[in-house]
């Protein structure tokens, strides 16, 4: 092989390698993102089928329904719009009525939010920033800065 | 008094940031070697100095003084004495005041054992390490200081976030710290290298073996915190992909590929203009990692109190030394001299292919974290990048690597024979064939990617293994001579053998805990049992507990096999008092290298409680695996070649003799 032919593999096999890793970012960003969409977005604006998105608000004061193999049903609202939600599983050790909450998932057919996540964060004060701000597009939020420490 | 002579003793060190800043510097660029020889003197000065700051801080913690702010913030009298300590460190000021003593700990270190670089590189790498220091503490005394003191003490402090009382404080966050700050000498000798507009043969020497020692620890800190998560949030799972931990990751593939294009560059002078460029992108990364976890930019257990003015200053800081090293790059890097060239099939090409996936693995894992951030701040909108982006871009980025794993070392220099390779690797290959066909055979065809994962991962392990066997031809001396070779094998040797080793343990236990595991949420009343994967959980009932700043209930299992009582676990919810915060206590059992894992839910009044029950096979290689490969660059790093300090293997060679082959 001459020099030049080295040379050429190199950059040959490196800009082959960049332009898999480039076209599976770009594909991925396309298809696996989740937008974060308060109760309002949900009951605005038409969402697919089976598209995955986050829902934030508060959880509504009265409206956690526990019930057997660890179901758990409640309503998120941003104080103007409500959706329900079901979920099965442990649900996170700040998850209170009353507080903030995002939760991940797909809208069932009947109009409720299935939930396989459910994050509420490490931190008593903490407001999830997309909670906070959605409050405050809504004219809700009372906290002071938006990361509410 | 003793508070303000902390302060004190911190803002002296700022002074002395500015004298190692400038002089060694202007010393070196005019060749002065009285002005050079400042460097050293000052950079363990500036050691005690910020020592001393740290040691205040502790004392304040240690003796719960009250009228120091950040002790009132994150301090209480109950607390146990450990986390009274590792407390000190469990806030943001504290947190960066130990980030400042490891940085200027690894200045030191330079100056105490750096007699045997040439005067001027020395001088330089000081000066560049003296700039980002002079920035931090700057950063430390402007907008966090943590030896601010309140007018009116009050008489008990408000508690450290209870999911920081933990034995995981004490030691993730230092090892963390060590390997990201790390970095920043491999960075200060790249700029110096730059500046000088010369890499020798000296130079090349001394980046591997610091690269080696900062990517050890940041191995052990992320394991560590990794299980650190797993074991506290309650919630079962290993790795999240969360961007707290990226920023943590980001900077592990650069330093990965660092390591292995530093072998390049020093054993075949080859890839230097490139080494240095990831020796600044990889603390450029850990440089990123704090501003994202420090800023308050994400929100997340590491984001302690934020404040726009501390982001704002990182973000300065960040500017100015990527920027700033990039443009000196940019203007001095074509004046280094390239190396020797290679065909692509050979050890240098194995190294390239490596470099090649990890920084695309990096830049598929920057992508992902920072578009989020960089689109909310144009757009406004809000979007979340979660564990299936990564899983898209990160794994096959990482597939055809791990493939390529045991093949490097086999190769030799300059011109490989990849016929010869295949040859020597072949048992290896049969081996990864039994597994993955004895997994079909196991679980069948409803998991048709998992026996494929296990193979890869025994492949790398048995890729590992033969290249050792074949170095010492243990098979064609004979076991006795081939023991004796054993132990005459070079430490960089064991070193890629055994943390290529550990790759290939951490990968099988990813996909056996993710593929194999069982998981079962059920409400139980007590007498109530789950069955899973062969064991029996029965839970018994729940009690109160009081622990010294905690209340908790505590659920009380009993988990059998076959019948058989294997063990007891009580997992936990607690609530801290002092806060009113509620955390899980996991319960776990481990079995092998397997646990099953329990964590409590809400209970439900009637003594019912949501319990969630996880069998998670092989789990604990992932660990492992990980303090194996840190175990392997603890070989490298014994490899008298490397050794930091070492005197010269050879009469004849002298550090100064400019760019004779490093061996």
């Amino acid at each position: 092989m001459t020099r030049k032919q080295m040379r050429l593999t190199l950059i040959g096999s490196a800009g082959a390698v960049l332009a898999v890793a480039l076209g599976l970012i770009l594909f991925a960003l396309n298809d696996q993102i989740v937008f974060f969409q308060s109760p309002t977005d949900i009951t605005q604006n038409t969402i697919p089928d089976g598209q995955r998105i986050r829902l934030g608000g508060l959880v509504e004061e009265g409206s956690i329904v526990r019930s057997d193999n660890a179901q758990v049903e409640f309503r998120v609202t941003d104080m103007e719009n409500v959706v329900q939600v079901t979920y099965k599983g442990i649900l996170p050790d700040l998850f209170r009525e009353g507080q903030g909450v995002v939760t991940e998932g797909i809208i069932g057919t009947n109009g409720i939010f299935v939930a396989d996540s459910v994050l509420a964060k490490h931190d008593e004060n903490y407001m999830p920033k997309e909670v906070a701000e959605a409050l405050k597009d809504q004219g809700h939020w009372q906290g002071g800065e938006a990361t509410a420490n | 008094m003793i508070i303000e002579f902390g302060h004190y003793a911190l803002v002296l060190a700022f002074a002395l940031t500015l004298v190692q800043s400038i002089i060694p510097f202007w010393g070196g660029i005019t060749g002065n070697e009285r002005l050079m020889a400042v460097a050293s003197p000052v950079s363990v000065m500036l050691f005690i100095l910020v020592l001393i700051s740290f040691i205040v801080l502790t004392m304040a913690y240690l003796s719960s003084d009250f009228s120091v702010l950040n002790v009132v913030q994150n301090s209480h009298s109950a607390k146990p004495f450990l986390y009274k300590f590792t407390g000190v460190w469990g806030n943001h000021e504290g947190s960066m005041l130990l980030w400042v003593l490891i940085l200027v700990f690894f200045g030191a270190l330079v100056g105490f054992f750096g007699g045997n670089l040439p005067a001027d590189l020395r001088a330089l790498t000081l000066a560049v390490q003296g700039w980002v220091t002079a920035g931090f503490i700057l950063f430390l005394l402007a907008t966090s200081n943590p030896f601010q003191r309140v007018v009116n003490p009050p008489l008990e402090g408000a508690d450290l976030n209870p999911i920081l009382q933990d034995i995981g404080l004490a030691i993730h966050p230092p090892l963390l710290y060590v390997g990201y700050v790390g970095f920043s000498i491999t960075f200060s000798f790249a700029v110096a290298a730059l500046i000088l507009g010369r890499t020798d043969a000296a130079w090349a020497r001394w980046v591997r073996p610091w690269t080696l020692l900062a990517w050890c620890f940041l191995t052990l800190g992320i394991a560590m915190g990794s299980y650190w998560a797993y074991y506290e949030l309650g919630w079962g799972g290993w790795w999240f992909w969360d961007p707290v931990e990226n920023a943590s990751f980001m900077p592990w593939l650069a330093g990965t590929a660092l390591l292995h294009s530093a072998i390049v560059m020093e054993k075949r002078e080859a890839l230097k203009v490139w080494t240095i460029l990831l020796a600044i992108f990889t603390f450029s990364l850990s440089l990123l990692g704090t501003f994202l976890v420090r800023s308050g930019v994400l929100t997340s257990v590491h984001a302690f109190a934020t404040d726009p003015a501390r982001g704002v200053f990182i973000l300065g800081l960040l500017c100015i030394f990527i920027g700033g090293s990039l443009a000196l790059y940019a203007w001095r890097a074509p004046m280094l001299k390239q190396g020797g060239l290679f065909a692509p099939i050979s050890r240098e090409g194995g190294l390239v292919l490596n470099n090649l996936f990890l920084t695309a693995a990096c830049a598929a894992v920057f992508v992902g974290t920072l578009y989020p951030l960089v689109l909310d701040a144009i757009t406004g909108e809000t979007i979340s990048v979660g564990a299936p982006f990564f899983n898209l871009t990160f794994g096959p980025l990482m597939i055809p690597l791990l493939m390529a794993v045991p093949f490097g070392p086999i190769l030799s220099w300059k011109r490989g024979d990849l016929l010869a390779a295949c040859q020597r690797l072949y048992v290896a290959l049969g081996i990864a064939l039994a597994m993955t066909l004895f997994t079909f055979w196991l679980w069948g065809m409803e998991k048709v990617l998992a026996p494929l994962g296990v193979g890869l991962g025994v492949w790398v392990m048995a890729g590992a293994v033969s290249e050792i066997l074949t170095r010492v031809k243990l098979f064609e001396i004979g076991l006795k001579r081939g023991i004796s070779r054993l132990w005459g094998l070079p430490g960089s040797a064991w070193g890629t053998a055994v943390a290529h080793f550990g790759v290939g343990v951490t990968v099988l236990g990813i996909v056996t805990a993710s593929a194999f595991q069982e998981e079962h949420i059920q409400t139980m009343r007590p007498g109530d049992s789950v069955e899973l994967s062969g064991y029996q959980v029965t839970f018994d009932g729940a009690a109160p507990r009081r622990g010294p700043n905690y209340t908790e209930e505590v659920g009380h299992f009993t988990i059998r096999k076959g019948g058989v009582v294997v063990s007891e676990l009580d997992p936990s919810k607690r609530v801290y008092t002092a806060r009113q915060m509620p955390t899980t206590e996991a319960g776990i059992y481990t079995t092998g290298f397997s646990q099953v894992y329990l964590s409590l839910g809400e209970s439900r009044g009637d003594g019912a409680v949501d319990v969630r029950v996880y069998f998670k096979p092989m789990i604990t290689l992932i660990w492992i695996g990980c303090v194996i490969m840190s175990i392997g660059a603890v070989f490298s790093m014994a490899d008298r070649r490397l050794r930091v300090g070492a005197p010269k293997p050879s009469r004849k060679r002298t550090a100064a003799a400019a760019p004779a082959p490093a061996e």
